[in-house]
């Protein structure tokens, strides 16, 4: 009995959350995708009606608008939070003084909410009250920084917040990788010759390719799901140029009484999620298997 | 010892018996709104006390946040879970949609309006919209109307360019061009998709006219949405986004209305509730500032607030419903209730001697506009349509006023958007 219970106590005790998480998360998610299918307008409805819902929504210039802006913002998003997250960890690893100190500045904004972030940029882009005002009032009457309410630049916005709060953390990230890399493989090189640009870009970086693997995946999810960020800085706007499918989601299942067009929208999301993950993990996977 | 105990038991049976003296006796509700800043929260306040009063047991369920958003999900997870609040502050052909859903019936609140005679006490156009199974039962209570075509101007900004407060379109404009002239914002306004749907129904009523309206935007009809008359509609709008500012995109109304009250701003077009923003800053209507409705042929949009009924189970809930109902449609909290939020009552029998000139002038508008069929619900705050195509045609009036987009392209994709949901 004793034994018995020593073996499976582990087991028995993962059981309960185990089975809250398989019904709370993976048993929404179907049902989510069953809703997608209905005719559900203000409360859940069970009538099954095919793909209409998903034709709706591919028909619509909001949800391509929506998912054109995730597309820009995914790919600069995780592209700039990389690169200064790479060449600030670069120079913090060179052993100088009150890195501790410089690492937790850099790292700080990611203790924020986006919602602070959103806010707190909001105030610093606004033109009428932000840096423009501010070198306008140096006596630079021409400059003109009016991208929060340029409908063509607004998306860049989110991207400038989002890199600011996140970078500190990709930094982390990678100074942590770096510090795993033996001194002996830089003494080495350096012996042959090798600069130390091409001591990074030709030995280190490679072999933090799964420091760069983990980061995007960080990222992407961020940014499919952003949606506190969006609402604090722009709320979709001006216009709808800055909408992002986390926001038409919200907005079609809770003030549009649409919850089937939202649902639609929710399983396109998570299709995109999929697709990158499950690549993902199948390749790490065999990785682990290959390497045993 | 025996005294003692036939004292207690008198003592039980009096107390028993005054409180089933009033019609309600012990009813309970839990009211969901958003009413919890400043003069909404104190207008509220009179409807508690008075509920209890009269022996009910009010249970709070405010769900802050902007406008209802929060409260939106609270409320769909208590109904879906089978535990729908006593009352909630739902308005509009939502009321309808709920009924749709088949959480409303049996009207529980049908008696009590038919005892005190709504039907009387109601304009016709208001009481449909509390009416709920093919519009015969009342589901719903009204507890004030506001008007939604208004200007705010700054009268000492328009005395000292020499203007008067435009009564038609074309005025405004030639108004609004010398303003600019003179290095004052015309047009104050806040770049918010709501916003944006606010200045549009007002400009379609200018612009377009009452039957136009009806037509569009009431009935939908494809033609009218697509037509001439709504390209012209967007060409106004087009000039109004030229005699607003920099700072437009996501400004909040009150920040808007700010602009007019320093003198920043001339004009806003904004429901009454930016009344009680002048009052605050202790500004008098007609001295320090004009509240005159948009240019139009007599058309007046509103926007009445209502409190829903759901079906319940419990008798003391029940009560609680059938009080509630009852007082919010009495004299006493419509007068109070709208001296606090800035509105006028929906009841047409409550006096308006206590109102100010604004209340005063909107009251007599809406009895000239009931009858020359000038009484149009506001589409920007879900007055005239289901949401679903509230927020389509929302999405195309923003994404025109906040773009270069022509106006022509702005009412096929305003068609398009339509039919979608249909």
């Amino acid at each position: 009995m004793f034994y018995w219970l020593q073996k499976n106590l582990p087991k028995i005790v993962i059981a309960p959350s185990f089975a809250v998480i398989l019904w709370f998360v993976y048993g929404f998610i179907l049902w989510t995708i069953y809703i997608s299918f209905t005719n559900s307008k203000m409360l859940p409805r069970y009538d099954f009606v095919g793909l209409k819902q998903h034709i709706r929504l591919w028909s619509q210039w909001r949800w391509y608008n929506a998912v054109e802006n995730l597309l820009i913002f995914t790919v600069l998003f995780i592209a700039i939070c990389i690169i200064i997250g790479i060449f600030l960890s670069i120079l913090l690893d060179q052993k100088i003084r009150a890195e501790g100190f410089l690492r937790t500045v850099y790292l700080y904004p990611m203790a924020l909410s986006f919602i602070v972030t959103g806010t707190a940029w909001k105030w610093i882009l606004n033109p009428t009250m932000g840096i423009q005002k501010l070198v306008r009032d140096w006596g630079f009457t021409d400059f003109t920084f009016d991208w929060l309410v340029n409908r063509d630049m607004s998306i860049y916005t989110i991207v400038i917040a989002a890199v600011w709060q996140s970078s500190g953390f990709v930094m982390a990230l990678f100074l942590a990788g770096l510090r795993s890399i033996d001194d002996e493989i830089i003494k080495a090189a350096k012996i042959d010759g090798a600069s130390l640009y091409s001591i990074y870009i030709t030995i280190i970086l490679p072999m933090l390719r799964p420091v760069f693997m983990s980061a995007i995946v960080i990222l992407l999810h961020i940014s499919i799901k952003s949606y506190d960020l969006v609402i604090a800085l722009t709320a979709g706007g001006p216009g709808t140029s800055s909408d992002m499918p986390a926001v038409y989601m919200t907005q079609m299942a809770f003030h549009r009484s649409e919850i089937a067009l939202a649902s639609a929208s929710a399983v396109m999301m998570f299709l995109t999620i999929l697709a990158i993950v499950v690549p993902y993990l199948y390749s790490e996977l065999r990785r682990q298997d290959a390497n045993r | 010892m025996y005294k003692q105990v036939l004292k207690i038991s008198a003592g039980f049976i009096l107390a028993a018996g005054i409180s089933a003296s009033p019609a309600f006796a012990g009813g309970e509700a839990e009211v969901l709104h958003w009413w919890t800043s400043g003069g909404e929260a104190k207008a509220l306040k009179v409807l508690k006390d008075d509920f209890a009063k009269n022996g009910g047991t009010w249970k709070d369920m405010p769900v802050a946040g902007g406008g209802g958003d929060a409260a939106m999900v609270t409320l769909k997870a208590r109904i879906v879970s089978g535990d729908p609040p006593t009352a909630a502050q739902i308005k509009g052909p939502t009321i309808q949609e709920y009924d749709d859903e088949g959480v409303v019936g049996p009207y529980n609140i049908h008696s009590v309006a038919t005892a005190e005679n709504w039907d009387a006490l109601l304009s016709p156009q208001v009481a449909n919209h509390m009416k709920c199974d093919g519009f015969t039962k009342y589901c719903a209570a009204p507890v004030n109307i506001h008007r939604i075509d208004w200007f705010w101007a700054n009268k000492k900004v328009l005395d000292a360019n020499g203007l008067k407060m435009p009564t038609s379109w074309p005025e405004f404009n030639a108004a609004a061009t010398k303003l600019k002239a003179a290095g004052i914002i015309p047009f104050a306004h806040g770049g918010q998709p709501w916003q944006d749907a606010t200045v549009f129904e007002a400009v379609a009523i200018g612009i377009g006219g009452n039957d136009f309206y009806r037509k569009a935007i009431m009935e939908l009809d494809l033609d009218a949405l697509g037509g001439s008359t709504m390209v012209k509609v967007f060409d106004q709008m087009r000039i109004l986004q030229g005699f607003t500012d920099e700072g437009m995109p996501g400004r909040d109304w009150n920040v808007a209305t700010g602009m007019v009250m320093n003198g920043k701003a001339a004009f806003q077009i904004m429901g009454d509730w930016a009344k009680g923003e002048f009052a605050n800053a202790g500004l008098k209507p007609g001295i320090d500032y004009y509240c005159l409705p948009t240019p139009s042929n007599h058309g007046y949009l509103y926007n009445v607030d209502s409190f829903i009924f759901y079906s319940m189970k419990g008798e003391n809930k029940i009560e609680g419903q059938k009080l509630l109902a009852s007082l919010m449609m009495g004299k006493n909290f419509q007068k109070v209730f709208n001296l606090y939020k800035g509105s006028i009552p929906a009841r047409l029998d409550v006096p308006m001697d206590e109102f100010d000139m604004c209340a005063k002038g909107s009251a007599a508008d809406l009895n000239y506009a009931a009858m020359t069929g000038g009484l149009l619900p506001s589409f920007a705050h879900g007055m005239a349509l289901k949401l679903a195509q509230k927020g389509a045609i929302q999405d195309v009036v923003t994404e025109h006023f906040n773009s270069k987009m022509s106006s022509k392209e702005a009412a096929s994709r305003l068609v398009r958007a339509v039919k979608d949901t249909l």
